[in-house]
């Protein structure tokens, strides 16, 4: 099949590729990027372990091809700590044991972030409504609702002060 | 021993027992894992399997030769390409009667389910390989499918039906017991067919290392040890020739790690067309070809006395294994079989199981293998027993729970090869725990107040007896290197369930270190030459016991050769925060573990008689499983309208013995809840008439979500240490799930105040409103 040039632009960084029309965003970033932290468990837009930022909003990386996200800001799990340091809402995760696998963690905390961008003010069933977008077989989501409670008030008082 | 070895003593814990934070969460958090998905190989192949479109058919030709003129293709096989090869053994010994029932690496002659194997594609590129699967051609003649276990055996092949085997179990005399009690109950209760679908999908990367000549099987999960002996063997390898590599795994549930023939293919196209072979199955493969499990009818009477005693259970039960027998024979109907009289006495017991194949996908151990399936019928039955004799249920079971004065209590059979005897355990007491805990009496009024309201609310409860820790043997071994860092290396295995962490936390305990110091080794076969893996609940007591082991081998020499050094006793230091210390100066640190390691080396000076290396290896070695036990409590309320079960309330209720690091285990037992309600309300494969699976995307097979997963309420005790293991853990993988079906049923039964309604799993919301129907009428 024809391959066509595409300019990504992930995590701030471009990347110039060249793939199939039918390639989804998804497996550019992980097989061309080589951002191998975007997971997937379904491929048809169910399970979220591919979920990823496009310009600020939470999307299913697997029901997107590569050449529609042209032009678009895209930010995958790999943006989110800074070296050494890690994200608030890594350092909840890690704190409330919301992950056991980590196979869907990267999607929760893509979802998450982008979420609590979006609506900082989700309160407890908000954000079961949003983690309820996603799948995880291994926690129950007890622990990810707490991590991601825990965030969503340090957020809060981020604002506050 | 040494004498300060046996002064030490697990209580003056540090670690143990603390719900530390996880060491594999640094690179999970941070997208860093390492999955099969994520590892490329240069030159690498991707393979594609054609999978059989018939349920059952004969077939006639497989025309792939459109596929192998596609640009890309390298080779497509068919099975008359590897024809050498035999069909896919058990891990374990296995009788005879089950080897006709093999599944093949691709099908010959006869497909026997939608989604078997049939030709694998290899291409340089995945999408080319699934272009080119879609080009091959199967032209078959179709025979009569056979979908229902209950149904005549039909013939699986010339000379052999379908009836692969029918076990047995009897003590006690149950003709008599019955024919003596004055009820008995007669019950007939269906398990769907559901499994672990961890979210990973199965991948595998097969690389021959020609400069070595080494064949590496990348992916591999569960059990890598016994499955290079299982590959070796196969292949005809040495055992030393083939090297399995366990990377990250996206949870395993029982399910992921077995041996399929993906992962036979890649190895043997890594080694005949000379470059890696990568695979990597979607998920509509996954939901047809990886193990399914659970389906199981019962058709059980039990006898009582009118006071309540359970005096004996006759069972007679259908298990549906689908279209072949895969690597553990015929364990599921084996546990099933061993655990179906749970916390009971039980005085008389006879199991026949009809051991059957069918057009489905072949079935195997899914978390709790056999005990959720048991734990819901006996939980039925001690449920339509207290109703039958106006008994409230929980003092029914009361009245038939072992207590702790008859522990270790022998009951005369065997599972697994062992004989059952539960080590210990005070089940009245933790049934009164959670009964408090739970506030039972309270809610149950309240419920009764909301159903006179006109709300259908109820509560369930069951109780169950795990089994973890089966031997007979595992080995560790602990090396500190001369900067102090301290490698365990085991033949453990990691599939989510923070196996490295509870280890370190063992090993770092008598050494004295930082659990972070602590680097775990796992799934890596040429490491370590034994190891069982991660199943059964069996790592942390098994793999935890010989690191213990071997940690304070390690402790003991560090003080020896420290008390040399320092011309001390031994039992007079003591190791904190990795130096050692005099006991009576415990906050001066005298001679770091590092600088003991140095001491030790080969070439040093000071080595004196020593063997060299501040290092360790040590087996430990057991007869007998650990029994954990515990209980579920569920309050539920149905919608009127949509029919749908919401579960208000659960509470888990489960002694571990000891809990090494009590967050690991609440995570296992919530997370264990998540997927047994999803077997006890959502999840299902179902099936055409014509064998055609109806379960192939997750918007068909439904796993729960956040909205549907409550809150769950866990009762972590520590009442009965196992007297099997220095730790006096248990295992704590599987007590999450056991009776969340039995747990629901009750709460149903209860809502719609409808005694023995729930008869099968799951109960959908069409049930539900159908019963609601008929009461109504």
């Amino acid at each position: 099949m024809q391959k066509i040039p595409v300019r990504l632009r992930v995590n701030g960084e471009l990347h110039d590729l060249i793939v199939e029309p039918r390639r989804t965003l998804a497996d550019a970033l992980r097989e061309e990027c080589g951002l191998t932290g975007t997971h997937l468990g379904c491929e048809h837009g169910i399970c979220g372990a591919c979920t990823i930022l496009l310009d600020g909003a939470p999307a299913r990386g697997c029901l997107i091809f590569a050449v529609q996200a042209e032009g678009m800001d895209i930010r995958t799990v790999e943006s989110l700590a800074t070296g050494a340091r890690a994200h608030p809402l890594q350092e909840a995760f890690v704190r409330h044991h919301a992950l056991q696998c980590g196979y869907c963690t990267p999607g929760f905390l893509m979802l998450l972030v982008g979420g609590l961008e979006r609506d900082p003010d989700l309160d407890a069933e908000g954000l079961r409504e949003l983690v309820s977008s996603n799948l995880c077989r291994c926690t129950g989501y007890q622990n990810i609702l707490a991590a991601a409670a825990d965030y969503a008030a340090q957020l809060r008082a981020a604002r506050g002060a | 021993m040494d004498e300060t070895v046996t002064q030490y003593r697990i209580g003056e814990t540090r670690l143990f027992g603390k719900p530390l934070e996880r060491l594999e969460d640094f690179a999970l958090v941070r997208g860093r894992g390492r999955f099969v998905g994520d590892l490329s190989l240069a030159r690498q192949l991707h393979m594609r399997i054609v999978r059989s479109p018939f349920a059952h058919a004969d077939l006639r030709a497989v025309d792939a030769s459109a596929a192998r003129a596609m640009e890309g293709v390298v080779a497509v096989w068919t099975a008359g390409d590897i024809a050498d090869l035999p069909p896919i053994d058990f891990r374990d010994a296995a009788g005879e009667a089950l080897r006709p029932y093999r599944q093949p690496l691709l099908a010959h002659g006869r497909v026997r389910y939608v989604g078997e194997p049939v030709a694998a594609v290899f291409a340089i590129d995945p999408a080319i390989a699934e272009d080119a699967a879609e080009l091959v051609l199967i032209e078959a003649d179709e025979r009569e499918t056979l979908l229902d276990a209950t149904a005549a055996p039909g013939e699986f092949s010339a000379g052999h039906d379908t009836e692969a085997l029918v076990m047995r179990a009897d003590y006690g005399g149950i003709e008599q017991v019955l024919a003596a009690a004055d009820v008995v109950i007669e019950l007939d209760v269906q398990i769907g067919r559901h499994s672990g679908v961890p979210l990973e999908p199965r991948g595998a990367i097969g690389q021959y290392d020609a400069g070595r000549d080494v064949l590496c099987l990348w992916g591999a999960a569960k059990v890598p040890h016994r499955n290079r002996d299982a590959l070796a063997k196969a292949l005809g390898r040495d055992q030393a020739g083939i090297e399995l590599h366990e990377l990250h795994t996206g949870g395993g549930f029982g399910i992921r790690g077995e041996l399929y023939p993906e992962d036979f293919l890649v190895l043997v196209a890594a080694m005949r067309l000379d470059r890696p072979v990568k695979w990597i199955e979607d998920r509509r493969e996954h939901l047809m070809a990886a193990n399914h499990s659970r389906q199981q009818r019962h058709r059980v009477r039990a006898g009582f006395s009118k006071d309540g005693e359970l005096l004996g259970i006759d069972d007679d039960f259908f298990v549906d294994q689908g279209a072949y027998v895969r690597t553990h024979g015929a364990r599921v109907p084996d546990m099933t079989i061993g655990m179906i009289p749970g916390p009971y006495r039980c005085p008389a017991f006879r199991a026949v199981c009809h051991f059957r194949l069918t057009n489905k996908t072949p079935a195997a151990t899914y978390r709790a293998p056999g005990r959720f399936e048991g734990s819901f019928v006996r939980e039925r039955v001690m449920d339509a027993a207290a109703a039958r004799l106006g008994i409230d249920p929980v003092e029914l079971r009361r009245r038939n729970l072992i207590t702790a004065a008859e522990m270790p209590f022998a009951r005369p059979m065997k599972t697994l090869g062992t004989n059952i005897i539960y080590d210990s355990g005070d089940y009245p007491r933790l049934l009164d725990a959670a009964l408090a805990r739970f506030g039972w009496r309270q809610a149950q009024a309240d419920a009764a107040a909301r159903r006179l309201a006109g709300e259908p609310v109820g509560l369930g409860l069951a109780i169950f007896v795990e089994k973890g820790g089966i031997g007979p043997r595992d080995c560790a071994r602990v090396t500190i290197d001369p900067g102090g860092a301290v490698e365990l290396v085991t033949g453990g295995a990691s599939v989510g369930q923070g196996f490295e962490t509870a280890m370190a936390q063992i090993c770092a305990e008598p050494l004295g270190v930082d659990y972070r110091r602590v680097r775990v080794v796992h799934g890596q076969t040429e490491r370590i030459a034994y190891g069982v893996g991660a199943h059964a609940s069996r790592a942390t007591v098994m793999t935890g016991s010989a690191t213990n082991a071997a940690a304070l081998a390690v402790r003991a020499k560090a003080l020896r050769v420290a008390g040399q050094l320092l011309q001390a006793r031994p039992e007079e230091l003591d190791i904190v925060a990795g130096a050692v210390v005099r006991r009576a100066a415990p906050d001066l640190p005298v001679m770091g573990l590092g600088a003991i390691a140095a001491a030790l080396a080969p070439d040093s000076a000071t080595l004196g008689d020593e063997r060299p290396g501040l290092s360790a290896e040590e087996w430990f070695t057991t007869e007998h499983m650990t029994y954990p036990y515990g209980l579920h409590l569920a309050q539920v309320a149905i919608e009127p309208d949509t029919g749908r079960v919401v579960v208000e309330r659960f509470l888990i209720a489960y002694d571990v013995g000891r809990a090494v690091n009590p967050m690991l285990i609440e995570g296992q037992l919530v997370g264990g809840f998540a997927q047994g309600l999803g077997g006890s309300l959502f999840e299902e494969f179902r099936y055409d008439a014509r064998g055609e699976p109806l379960s192939v995307t997750f918007a068909d097979y439904l796993l729960p979500s956040a909205s549907e997963v409550p809150a769950v309420e866990i009762l972590l005790t520590q009442d009965a240490p196992s007297p099997l293991n220095p730790l006096g853990i248990k295992g704590a993988g599987e007590g999450g799930i056991t009776a969340v079906g039995a747990a629901l049923a009750t709460a149903i039964d209860d809502a719609l105040e409808r005694p023995g309604l729930v008869t099968r799993l799951p109960v959908t919301p069409q049930m539900v409103l159908a019963w609601r129907r008929q009461t109504a009428s």
